[in-house]
């Protein structure tokens, strides 16, 4: 069935479908903030990544770093962001890794106001249709 | 008897606690917006809460993808800050009022909103921040602290409408507690942002500026705006107003005593409204 908000360009909603799907994944993502987890996930992260049964394809994003494709596979950003954050990153990092910008290009677009509604609005009216 | 004497509204971007905690207030970056904090600081000492109510939400902390609660009142004594990965907040830890808290959530069950408890939980940003923001860098808060925690991570969230009835209904918990008590209620998150997804940075101002300008005198209007108007038009993670619909409704007759409005602060708008009860 489709949602309305399917319809909002470049989002993810984190309903009750993606919650499921990415149950392991996020769960991974939110062991990182007890300093204990991070020690051992630093020290040998394919061990510590068997402890959760993510599927092939949800593992490859977390490897790569792919925080786009955790979010197709059901990731949240305030999950995934805690393995940001493992990595040293900021929420500006991610936000232009995201959108394909450099670090730098985002947080220019970020102070001149932020990324603009328009065009950004509905699949729909962005393909012409009404 | 207990009042609820202001309510405040204030986003809750972590970068604001990080910068606070270096001590990167007159950081050009972050001057404006610290800057922009001074008269709220003011006012609030003048107010002088015993209790806040503050209502925010948990941040993959406290709760996680195993048990999703819409509401949670914290009825505990004390509530410590959250490692987030970078160790946790140096900031003192939140002491609760739990008599009060286990007064208020009978109220509230008996009222039909089905309340869950944290009898301990540790507390985030969500949280943190917003004292950070209203009460600087004391030694210890200067006033006890009810957490209501809302999940506004999982769709689907609670209606605005919801949670604007919540709020009136801790309105009239909080009157009905017989002990003399100034009771603030702050209604944190938002304003405009978006953090994931290709559509990233999306900061609406038009739509921030139309909630701040119709929360005093139209909040029923607010109250209509959907899920999905709220995740298109003020971004994903925009939908975090909910929780200043709340503490709207715990006001009765606000007066508005300070507005702040600034953008960016991270991938964020920052804002902030301090009202008084003049009823």
């Amino acid at each position: 069935m489709d949602k309305d908000y399917d319809d909002i360009p470049g989002t993810y909603v984190f309903d009750t479908k993606r919650c499921k799907e990415g149950f392991h994944l996020n769960k991974f993502c939110k062991s990182l903030d007890q300093a204990e987890n991070r020690e051992q996930f630093r020290a040998n992260p394919d061990t510590y990544l068997d402890q959760y049964p993510m599927t092939a394809e949800q593992r490859k994003m977390i490897n790569d770093r792919d925080w786009l494709g955790m979010l197709q596979v059901g990731g949240n950003i305030y999950y995934t962001f805690k393995l940001a954050i493992f990595d040293g990153l900021t929420m500006q990092h991610v936000g232009g890794m995201m959108s394909d910008m450099t670090v730098d290009e985002f947080k220019a677009m970020m102070l001149g106001g932020g990324r603009k509604l328009e065009g950004n609005q509905s699949k729909k009216q962005n393909q012409g249709g009404s | 008897m207990a009042r609820i004497v202001a309510g405040v509204g204030c986003s809750h971007i972590p970068s604001i606690g990080a910068a606070a905690d270096k001590g990167m207030e007159q950081d050009p970056y972050y001057k404006p917006l610290f800057d922009g904090y001074g008269p709220a600081r003011d006012w609030i000492k003048k107010v002088a809460p015993d209790v806040v109510i503050l209502v925010y939400n948990d941040h993959a902390s406290a709760f996680s993808v195993d048990l999703i609660n819409t509401f949670v009142l914290g009825v505990g004594d004390t509530f410590k800050p959250h490692d987030e990965g970078y160790g946790p907040r140096q900031v003192p830890d939140v002491i609760g009022h739990g008599e009060l808290a286990d007064h208020i959530l009978e109220s509230l069950i008996m009222d039909e909103f089905d309340m869950a408890l944290a009898n301990e939980m540790t507390v985030d940003h969500g949280l943190t921040v917003p004292m950070t923001v209203m009460f600087d860098k004391p030694d210890a808060w200067p006033c006890k602290v009810i957490p209501l925690c809302v999940n506004v991570i999982k769709y689907p969230q609670p209606t605005g409408n919801r949670c604007y009835n919540l709020g009136k209904a801790l309105r009239k918990a909080v009157e009905s507690y017989p002990e003399d008590l100034k009771v603030a209620v702050f209604g944190t998150g938002g304003m405009g942002h978006q953090l994931q997804g290709e559509r990233a940075g999306l900061i609406n101002q038009e739509f921030d500026q139309h909630f701040l300008n119709n929360l005093k005198d139209n909040p029923e209007e607010l109250t209509k705006l959907s899920h999905v108007e709220y995740m298109r038009d003020a971004g994903s993670e925009g939908i975090e107003l909910i929780m200043w619909l709340m503490m709207r409704g715990a006001m009765q007759s606000p007066s508005e005593a300070y507005r702040f409005y600034h953008v960016p602060m991270s991938n964020t708008a920052a804002g902030l409204v301090c009202y008084e009860e003049t009823a």
